[in-house]
């Protein structure tokens, strides 16, 4: 499970645009477990083990979640939000914004699918984070 | 022969009523609500922006065309809100749809009608040989003044197209018609447009819908009659109709596009929606003839025939009607706080 990292620096931003965008990982090819984000060595099987990049189909269940009410910085307009553990279809759990879904539709196990959205901005005339947040399927 | 080889349109769920707007202003709802003919307009969630929305709908264009993002040579993007002065939203756009790196990108901007306009250039392209593959959207989340007239109207949504080769739809030709008119600016650092009242309308919208529609209709050789569906730009509810009246097209051929009354004035996302629509019920051989209108001002024109693999391909994405009537309704509060026009 990732952390969610709250304020990237734009050139970290930059090199995460395929996990944060298209939901890159990768799966070890001898033991067979998916890794988001993508790791360098597979945990299981270590040096014996191969990585391949693979892209995660953007479905998964909500395994657990949180209302916030006392919002991070750059978040006091989306204040209640719903900060959720997503369990992907291919066995990764990620940490994402569940959005677009009245807070009593949220439980756990329901299905939900990415969408790409504005994370947050720096400021007025800074850069705007776009990535991947989850909507509960209808 | 070249055309449409996948579409998809994207409309955010959130939706305001326009005598929820009305009551705010201490207007009358009822005489708002006849004189657009608009019942309720979309609203962009807090976090959708022109990018979001084309990511959407070209996602959608790419699951109905079945190609690989890869074969796609050329992204333009035609908006009056994107999000960036300087830095093209197409440039984000590509990377999150996985579009190719060897790729020709601009963002297009002409009021409403830019996203016509990307449509026609991605077609030129195509024909030239220059690239198989083109996408072009037109995607907009337009603002209004708050208590001025385009309140009611300005909207969030778009659509994407795929031209290419073995087309879906195929089209046939188009034609422009461009002036200087003042009907609609906005100056640069500025929030809201402001418009020329004494140009709206007849110098503007009509003059460039009709001479557009009739400039195609005389290139192709064809009578209006001949089409099947006829969309026009439709910022309000009534501009439309009227201009259809003027050409005396049917209701039965205009109303399957006619998307205004419930989603509002999706700016360079309005007519290519209304298209959207009418693709998902199109049949083989069926005529469609689209033009789009950009204040400034100008018209698109196309002049479009179905052919079979549309029905192939119309089920492999949510349809335009799904997006309309997928929907979730907002006090004036709440859109202020969307808008982003509360100051925290
Ligand atoms: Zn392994």
């Amino acid at each position: 499970m990732i952390k969610m990292v709250h304020r990237s620096s734009i050139p970290l931003h930059w090199r995460l645009y395929e996990p944060k965008y298209k939901l890159v990982g990768n799966k070890c090819l001898k033991c067979g477990e998916s890794f988001f984000p993508p790791r360098n060595i597979c945990p299981n099987c270590g040096r014996k083990g191969a990585l391949k990049k693979i892209v995660f189909s953007g479905r998964g269940t909500i395994y657990s979640y949180t209302v916030i009410r006392t919002p991070l910085d750059g978040f006091e307009q989306q204040t209640p939000y719903v900060i959720g553990v997503i369990k992907l279809k291919e066995g990764p759990k990620i940490v994402g914004q569940i959005v677009d879904t009245e807070i009593r539709d949220i439980t756990i196990g329901k299905e939900v699918k990415s969408v790409f959205r504005k994370i947050y901005d720096d400021s007025p005339s800074g850069l705007i984070h776009y990535g991947l947040k989850w909507v509960v399927i209808e | 022969m070249l055309g449409i080889v996948g579409y998809g349109a994207y409309i955010p769920k959130y939706r305001i009523k326009t005598a929820e707007i009305a009551k705010i202003w201490g207007k009358n709802p009822k005489e708002i609500e006849k004189g657009l003919l608009i019942k309720e307009k979309s609203v962009p969630g807090i976090d959708e922006d022109t990018i979001t929305i084309a990511v959407e709908a070209g996602q959608n264009a790419l699951a109905r065309s079945g190609i690989n993002p890869k074969d796609i040579g050329a992204l333009f993007i035609g908006s009056e809100s994107h999000p960036y002065a300087v830095k093209p939203s197409g440039t984000v756009v590509a990377e999150a749809l996985n579009i190719n790196r060897e790729l020709r990108l601009a963002d297009m901007e002409f009021a409403c009608k830019a996203g016509t306009a990307a449509m026609q250039i991605i077609l030129s392209m195509v024909k030239a040989g220059d690239i198989k593959y083109g996408m072009a959207i037109g995607a907009d989340t337009s603002q209004g003044r708050p208590g001025d007239a385009l309140e009611y109207s300005a909207a969030a949504g778009g659509a994407a197209f795929i031209i290419g080769k073995d087309p879906a739809a195929i089209i046939e030709d188009t034609y422009s018609f461009t002036t200087d008119t003042p009907d609609f600016w906005r100056r640069e650092g500025e929030n809201y447009p402001k418009h020329g009242a004494r140009f709206t309308g007849e110098p503007s919208y009509f003059r460039h819908i009709i001479q557009a529609t009739k400039g195609l209709l005389n290139k192709v050789g064809r009578n209006i009659e001949e089409y099947d569906y006829v969309v026009f730009h439709q910022p309000n509810g009534k501009f439309p109709v009227k201009a259809m009246k003027y050409f005396k097209v049917p209701k039965e051929k205009y109303l399957p596009g006619l998307v205004v009354d419930r989603i509002g004035n999706c700016y360079s996302g309005s007519s290519p929606i209304g298209l959207t629509a009418v693709l998902d019920i199109a049949n083989e051989g069926d005529k469609i003839l689209l033009t789009s209108y950009g204040s400034g001002a100008g018209s698109d024109s196309f002049s479009i025939i179905v052919t079979k693999r549309l029905k192939e391909i119309r089920d492999k994405a949510k349809k335009t009607e799904y997006y309309i009537e997928r929907k979730q309704y907002i006090s004036y509060g709440v859109y202020t706080k969307f808008r982003k026009k509360l100051k925290i």
